[in-house]
């Protein structure tokens, strides 16, 4: 691959491209709040995704306290637990992970990845922010009215969801569901928006096989989302109506309250299929965009190429086609036919090897590489370690039989808090550490950054590695207390107490970060244009941060995949995506020009 | 970094040797489960290991020292290939078992019995098909307190169904047993922890799994699927026992035929009566001086099962419960069908007012209550279907002392005492007893326009 990228006829011929005529903003608020800017929208997705996923942290620490330390509160009675469970997975999941990923990360790098000025529709992003950020107020709300926010899980089963019994039955519940679709409506709008970017707006040269991984990841979990969404988005509204308007289509003939209800012929099953239609692909959203986004730190900070370019590409494709026929493995003991477990069990299994394939590329990047111990480098080191764990647990889960006994216990606690939350979130932070230089031209402190990954990283997996074992006792999850549970050990209890300690000290030290992020936007070394030495556009902007337009008068031309780190023979050990294959300088030039 | 990396996966690994958090012991067939657990375990430890070994050379040996240059290799397709292969060979061995197993547990042996679980929050109830193996149709649209099954009512197959309401099962060891799973209102999960398998419970159709119990001896059966707010408390007992005794078990049983048939008589139940009203009082308003509460009010469900928890044993056991201890005598002295007639005469009683005695922070109370309410009803009046009797108007005293009890598991221990557990647990929220008082003055309040009503106001 290396020798094709420097054929010259290749290329398209370098042309002047015209700087568009971009709407300039003026003032405070046409900058920083109306802002159509897709970098102002990152930022503006990245802080309303973090405050709201700081609510989660708090109501996570909530839940801790009770499991630790029962009844240490009055305020936690099982009524709030379950709806501190309920609240905690929804906003992780989709008003951070999500949110962060593809509002965040995606609208910040996929134009300066692309080479492009800005999104294709810049107004329509700026709208799906705004109605993001009206979801997550809808959602919020559900703390405020009477009964409290829903109590239901974050699966939001019916019937369970919308009958007494359940907290925030009343109001709750239609908050939440109302809050998911426009989410739904709000997400489409950017889902739109950055598929038709990566398509169509890509600068000349920067042909499909040469973007970065970051944006294939970004760029297939969108085009998910935009084909899972929908389900939800059905599931939610008939939810809504069989919640307000008493239409039957989750809600059989069944009691209520002790009450005959007046539903006749629903199906609680109908609803756990969509749910999870939508539900699976929905863990690969939020890990495709992970795996993009750390393949670019491992290449960058081990100075190699990653290690498999295209078949890195096919693994994100095929995961993501995969990720749309497995989703009955989260329902091997709902009651559905039981010959589904043959068929999805294999499908599950299958979707393991291109991801095997990720995690080995890798790992292979590593090797022969000079690897640079950054904060990024941290972070990702930390991803894999946890990832493998987490990927290897779900083995067992996917595996029909061996989820029997685990289903529905402290074993998928702790396998989807490693693979979903804690491997994600070290990517998150690894990221930031790694583009925060570009966003606000300063570093962030390396000590602290230091002191927040060694805490998060080991104290994670001092939360979650034992959770495992607890679900293999078959500890059930969702419970209030354990009471006197006659198969469960005693130590269980002291084993949850160490654990909320960890908790409470992990949660702490996310404090640190938000710190170092203020501290460094004011005081932060200086980072010049491409304090990494990366390759790929967004490090040769003009101007650091970028301004509005991205690029300056002109748009950059690609010349080259974005790996070339460490290309034999040339001086330095990157040459950018856009220097063109003359104005490489190599080893063979110096000495000729005698400064050896 | 790659110290930290050594000594996790070495941490990890003598985790899953010295945990003392392990698979409970086997108590059915499902051996094979547990085996493909350790292939599992076994299989991914050996990847686990290799791959964060691999990771931990290559940060020792490829560190930047600023001396060396990263190889440059973008591909390599045999490695990658055989990477490939090897991943595929490897998850086709975890596969394959498993598929093997899943056909086994799938495919219901045909002389396994058939039990049906219901679900219904936050209980479990069981159905034996009868002398005709078969069981009779149910719709959920027919359960009220006199058929708490909604069996059809003419459905010849049903007459003979064995009705176990109480959360309490027996099985005989080394049969196979298909459970039948369904729900009245919203899932549930069948789970006993030593048996491996399990199932959600769903309202409107059928679910089952089955396995052959290979033990004797006492299991607890939790719900796996949550299903609101006392999802955690809703446990069962199943006893594994020599088919004899089941079979004796069984027959002591109601069918749905007898159960139909069996009336209690209010007027033979007064005269019962006569022998409480030295302490409860005459029309039974409980006199505190006594320490007897009032039982007016109470419906004959829970007076009937407190009668009988107080006969064999799960009631008034311990010594703390001195009051409890002294109304064991009584309810010996009763047969079953006297416990009917006296419970049926007891509904009958007029509910009077009660002199409040308990003074506390009745709005902390109200907070406190929302969780009581789920069962007990937000008016305070108690619901038959979960098995919560009435608060509202009941003696004060007497409740701060139920609820101290239940607190420090003084009453509600008993393994036969099933809802007498589920109070254990839900009064735990009460964190002290400040916190009994404040609930038991909001259910003071409560009492007022319950008092005029004399029945439960629109929620």
């Amino acid at each position: 691959m290396g020798e094709r990228e420097y054929d010259a006829s290749s290329y398209a011929p370098p042309a002047e491209v015209e700087e568009m005529e971009l709407p300039h903003p003026k003032g405070f608020f046409g900058k920083y709040v109306w802002s159509q800017d897709a970098k102002v929208i990152a930022v503006q997705y990245g802080l309303t995704a973090t405050a709201i996923g700081l609510v989660a942290l708090v109501l996570s620490l909530l839940m801790r306290l009770q499991l630790g330390f029962p009844n240490s509160l009055s305020l936690i009675d099982p009524g709030s637990y379950l709806q501190y469970v309920t609240m905690h997975g929804m906003i992780m999941v989709v008003y951070l992970l999500t949110a962060i990923f593809l509002g965040g990360f995606g609208n910040y790098l996929i134009p300066l990845m692309c080479g492009a000025r800005d999104m294709v529709f810049p107004y329509l992003n700026m709208l799906s922010y705004w109605i993001y950020l009206a979801s997550v107020l809808i959602l919020v709300a559900g703390f405020f009215v009477a009964g409290g926010s829903t109590g239901a899980g974050w699966t939001l089963y019916p019937p369970q969801a919308i009958s007494p019994g359940t907290p925030g039955v009343d109001t709750g519940i239609v908050l939440m569901l109302v809050s998911l679709a426009v989410f739904i409506v709000g997400f489409t709008m950017g889902g739109l928006n950055y598929v038709v970017t990566v398509l169509q707006a890509r600068t000349r040269g920067m042909t499909l096989m040469r973007l970065p991984l970051t944006v294939w990841g970004i760029f297939m979990a969108t085009v998910m989302a935009l084909l899972a969404f929908p389900a939800l988005f059905v599931a939610v509204l008939m939810m809504l109506m069989d919640r307000l308007i008493g239409t039957s289509f989750f809600m059989p003939e069944m009691l209520s309250m002790g009450e005959s209800s007046d539903h006749r012929g629903g199906s609680p099953l109908l609803f756990q299929h969509l749910f999870w239609f939508f539900g699976h692909p929905e863990v690969y959203i939020v890990a495709l965009p992970a795996f993009g986004i750390v393949s670019d730190l491992i290449a960058t900070h081990a100075r190699k190429n990653i290690f498999g370019y295209r078949m890195m590409v096919w693994a994100i494709i095929i995961i993501g086609a995969l990720s749309f026929v497995v989703w009955a493995h989260h329902m091997y003991v709902s009651g559905m036919s039981p010959y589904f477990g043959f068929l999805f069990a294999t499908t599950t299994l299958i979707i393991a090897v291109p991801t095997a394939i990720k995690v080995y590329n890798w790992v292979l990047t590593l090797w022969r590489g000079n690897i640079r111990l950054t904060l990024p480098m941290l972070f990702a080191i930390g991803f894999l370690f946890t990832f493998v764990n987490g990927g290897l647990s779900g083995l067992f889960l996917g595996n029909v039989t061996v989820d029997v006994p685990l289903s529905d216990t402290y074993f998928v606690v702790g396998h989807f808090h490693m693979v979903m939350a804690v491997a994600p979130i070290l990517v998150i932070f690894g990221a930031i550490y790694h583009w925060y230089p570009k966003i606000t031209g300063r570093m962030l402190d390396e000590t602290l950054g230091k002191v927040h990954f060694w805490i998060t990283f080991l104290g994670t997996y001092v939360i979650y590695y034992p959770m495992h074992f607890m679900g293999l006792e078959g500890v059930p999850r969702r419970y209030y207390a354990y009471g006197e549970t006659t198969f469960i050990s005693d130590s269980v209890q002291s084993l949850n107490a160490v654990i909320t300690v960890a908790a409470f000290i992990v949660a702490l030290a996310q404090l640190l970060f938000l710190f170092n992020l203020a501290w460094s936007y004011f005081r932060g070394r200086e980072a010049g244009s491409n304090p990494w030495q990366a390759t790929t556009l967004e490090w040769q902007t003009p101007h650091t941060p970028p301004r509005h337009g991205n690029f300056g008068k002109a748009l950059p031309i690609v010349y080259r995949w974005p790996y070339d780190y460490s290309v034999p023979g040339v001086k330095q050990d990157f040459i950018p995506q856009n220097v063109p294959p003359e104005a490489v300088e190599r080893e063979s030039d110096t000495r000729r020009g005698g400064e050896r | 970094m790659a110290i930290a990396l050594i000594m996790l996966a070495t941490g990890s690994v003598l985790f899953y040797f010295l945990s003392p958090w392990q698979l409970t012991p086997l108590a059915s067939n499902w051996g094979a489960i547990d085996r493909t657990i350790s292939i599992s375990f076994w299989v991914t430890g050996v990847v686990f290991v290799a791959v964060t070994l691999f990771m931990v050379v290559a940060l020792l040996r490829y560190r930047d020292r600023g001396q060396r240059r990263a190889h440059y290799e973008p591909e390599n397709k045999r490695l990658e290939l055989w990477l490939t292969a090897i991943t595929t060979l490897g998850i086709a061995a975890l596969l394959a078992p498993g598929l093997f197993v899943w056909g086994d547990f799938v495919r219901v042996p045909d002389d396994a019995h058939e039990v049906e679980v219901v679900g219904q929050q936050w209980h479990w109830s069981f159905r034996f098909p009868g002398e005709d193996g078969a069981f009779g149709a149910a719709r959920n649209g027919l359960v009220d307190d006199a058929n708490p099954y909604g069996l059809v009512a003419d459905d010849p197959h049903g007459r003979d169904d064995i009705l176990v309401e109480t959360p309490r099962v027996l099985l005989p060891v080394d049969r196979p047993v298909k459970l039948i799973l369904r729900s009245k209102d919203v899932l549930h999960n069948f789970k006993v922890a030593p048996f491996r398998a399990k199932m959600d419970a769903i309202p409107g159709q059928h679910t089952y799994f089955w396995f052959t119990p290979t033990r004797t001896g006492e299991f607890e059966a939790v719900c796996a699927e949550l299903c609101g707010i006392a999802h955690f408390a809703m446990r069962a007992r199943v006893e594994v026992v020599e088919p004899e005794t089941f079979d004796d078990w069984l027959g002591e049983q109601p069918t749905f035929a007898e159960l139909a048939g069996r009336q209690a008589d209010p007027e033979a139940g007064a005269e019962q009566f006569a022998t409480c009203v030295s302490c409860h009082g005459p029309r039974g308003g409980g006199r505190q001086e006594n320490d007897a509460p009032r039982l007016a009010g109470l419906n004959s469900d829970y007076v009937a099962r407190q009668l009988r928890n107080f006969r064999m044993g799960a009631r008034g056991e311990r010594e703390a419960d001195r009051f409890g201890q002294q109304m064991r005598p009584f309810a010996i002295s009763l047969e079953d069908q006297q416990v009917e007639n006296l419970a049926a005469y007891i509904e009958t009683l007029p509910v009077e007012p009660t002199p409040t005695t308990i003074i506390g922070d009745a709005r902390r109370g109200k907070a406190l209550y929302r969780s009581c309410a789920n069962c007990h009803g937000a008016a305070g009046l108690g619901r038959t279907a979960f098995r919560a009797p009435r608060l509202a108007g009941m003696n004060d005293w007497y409740l701060v002392r139920q609820l101290q009890h239940f607190r420090a598991g003084i009453r509600g221990r008993h393994p036969r005492d099933a809802y007498g557990n589920q109070m254990v647990d839900m009064a735990q929220i009460l964190v002290d007893d400040a916190a009994v008082r404040d609930v038991v003055a909001h259910i003071n309040r409560l009492a007022e326009p319950a008092m005029a009503e004399g029945r439960e106001p629109e929620e």
